[in-house]
């Protein structure tokens, strides 16, 4: 009762080739969904069956593996993939994003610019940016093979007949290497500009769509928008109530019942680093203490 | 200017030669054969089963011919085969040049976005890439098809049946195309409705000189729009002629009894 019971990092070595061939004829046609055979995980969908699978396909014993939830190391999903993989792979893991060499990532990119020798894995729910407007596969697959996206700026010009300006604040859609729109999965678009010429491989994996997609890296991505209404990205304007930083994707986190609310990096190495560093926040310095009676 | 014109309208802008069309042992259309000219209108008229939308799915490349063939004049005046297109050019010509005027307005239309997008996706489709633009011109057709432009931000589900109709037209005349297909434009509309969709079709059509084939069974369709009438029966083009000549003076006994099954005002 003492042989592991799993291949190097879960799947067997079949399977994984079968991924990697998925994977380099994504990074082939950049932007392009390619369809693969997405294995069971032990795992529901929607918790990054497709990531995991991408990432157990291209890990190797030598490499350092962080996996972030929402820019967290610390949320269930993240320790918990981050522990299959120790247990499985038993490759190194860190929270510090310059260390890693494969980042699985769910919702954003790391504030830290990425470096030649990463990779950065997307879980992706749902790969194709034109399902919501076009229902039919078929049509989809026919519109991509034809560059025919007007129906994209449909999605855009609704936006702003609605509310104004593009309201669409994640999954903003991206078009890759002048060729295929693709689906950046659900990051915030303050991350979508990362997307543009990164020294990172970046590699998307949808599980239960059965789909896996590429960036190469230095590959242009250019946000779609309209010439009077041009692509912005999205930032609370707030300094991180913990670091001070004046230009990270912050979270807003409810403190109590009143109405109180701090915003903090959503990127917490990025946080941690900089408080490491010697940034403060306004909120950093004040431990906690229990307050009796009223106050302000 | 003029010369250019008479020179342009001189030939014909769709042929079609002896189209044959069979499903299995059904021949649904056999041998149908005409030319149409730019800014003409032709009606094609028959009872139920007799091979009008087969013929007009043919003519607009949605169905292959079993035989015979349909050649287009493109914008740069040469005629094409509609079968030897591709189908990028195929669908672009369908995006630009043509227009598909479908009975059900849901069909052609999208219903869950608003009026505004969905009259400005085909030029969004040919790279308009200004909202302002897309939304002055939107509206404008709007004005045109005589659709409330307060509306211009409601889904057409909101939209009553002679509205819906409506902004199909619109929707598709934004790109302005030569050649527009009607099926049935008009049916399942209320009779004061069809009236006044009939009134702006007809000026539209005079306005932009289109050129339409439109396939009905409400021969008062055919008489207030078209210039050309077409009588098809099982499958074939029973008689072909100018409007008021096959209507007031029909030759063939089918023609004569489809006239006098009108009701007399």
């Amino acid at each position: 009762m003492n042989a592991p019971a799993y291949n190097f990092a879960y799947l067997d070595e079949q399977t994984k080739r079968m991924i990697r061939r998925a994977i380099l004829k994504a990074i082939a046609i950049p932007g392009y969904q390619v369809p693969f055979a997405s294995r069971e995980m032990p795992m529901p969908y929607g918790w990054g069956t497709g990531g995991v699978q991408v990432t157990a396909a291209i890990l190797g014993p030598e490499d350092v593996l962080k996996v972030i939830d929402q820019g967290s190391d610390d949320t269930t999903n993240a320790i918990s993939i981050r522990k299959f993989f120790a247990k499985t792979a038993g490759v190194a893991t860190t929270t510090a994003t310059d260390e890693a060499t494969v980042i699985q990532t769910r919702h954003r990119i790391p504030e830290t610019a990425l470096h030649e020798n990463q990779v950065l894995v997307y879980q992706v729910p749902i790969p194709e940016p034109l399902r919501f407007l076009e229902p039919r596969e078929t049509e989809t697959r026919r519109m991509h093979a034809l560059a025919e996206y007007g129906l994209m700026h449909v999605k855009l010009y609704e936006d702003i007949a609605r509310f104004g300006h593009i309201a669409t604040a994640y999954a903003y859609p991206v078009k890759v290497n002048a060729r295929y729109v693709m689906d950046p999965s659900p990051t915030p678009k303050f991350d979508n500009p990362k997307m543009d010429n990164c020294a990172a491989l970046q590699l998307f994996g949808a599980g239960r769509e059965k789909r896996i997609y590429a960036i190469p890296p230095y590959t242009k991505v250019v946000s779609l928008d309209f010439e009077d209404h041009p692509f912005e990205p999205y930032r609370f304007n707030a300094p991180c109530a913990l670091c001070g930083a004046e230009n990270s994707y912050l979270d807003e986190i409810v403190t109590d019942d009143k109405g109180g609310r701090m915003f903090v990096c959503s990127d917490t190495d990025y946080c941690e680093g900089r408080q490491a560093a010697g940034h403060h926040g306004s909120l950093s310095a004040a431990p906690y203490k229990e307050k009796a009676g009223s106050h302000g | 200017m003029a010369e250019l014109d008479t020179l342009e309208s001189d030939q014909p802008l769709l042929v079609a030669e002896s189209l044959s069309k069979s499903f299995g042992r059904i021949a649904a259309c056999r041998e149908v054969s005409f030319a149409l000219y730019p800014g003409e209108v032709l009606a094609i008229v028959g009872e139920s089963g007799s091979g009008k939308s087969t013929l007009l799915q043919m003519l607009s490349g949605q169905l292959t011919p079993s035989a015979g063939r349909v050649s287009y004049r493109m914008r740069d005046g040469v005629a094409r085969d509609l079968t030897t297109l591709g189908e990028a050019e195929r669908r672009f010509l369908f995006r630009t040049d043509w227009g598909y005027v479908h009975q059900d307005p849901a069909q052609g239309l999208r219903m869950a976005v608003s009026a505004g997008a969905n009259v400005g996706e085909r030029l969004m489709a040919v790279g308009w890439n200004h909202y302002g633009r897309i939304r002055d011109t939107a509206s404008d057709w709007l004005m045109r098809v005589e659709i409330d432009v307060a509306r211009i931000d409601d889904a057409p589900r909101t939209y009553s049946g002679g509205m819906r109709q409506r902004l199909q037209i619109a929707r598709n005349l934004v790109t302005e195309p030569r050649l527009v297909f009607m099926d049935e434009p008009t049916g399942g509309l209320d009779v004061s409705v069809q009236a006044r969709l009939l009134d702006l079709l007809r000026s539209l059509v005079a306005e932009l000189h289109l050129a339409v084939i439109i396939v009905t069974h409400d021969l008062a369709v055919a008489r207030l729009l078209s210039h050309r009438v077409m009588v098809m029966k099982g499958g074939r083009v029973i008689e072909t002629g100018l409007t008021d000549q096959v209507l007031d003076d029909p030759r063939e006994p089918y023609t004569q009894l489809l006239v006098s099954s009108i009701l007399p005002p």
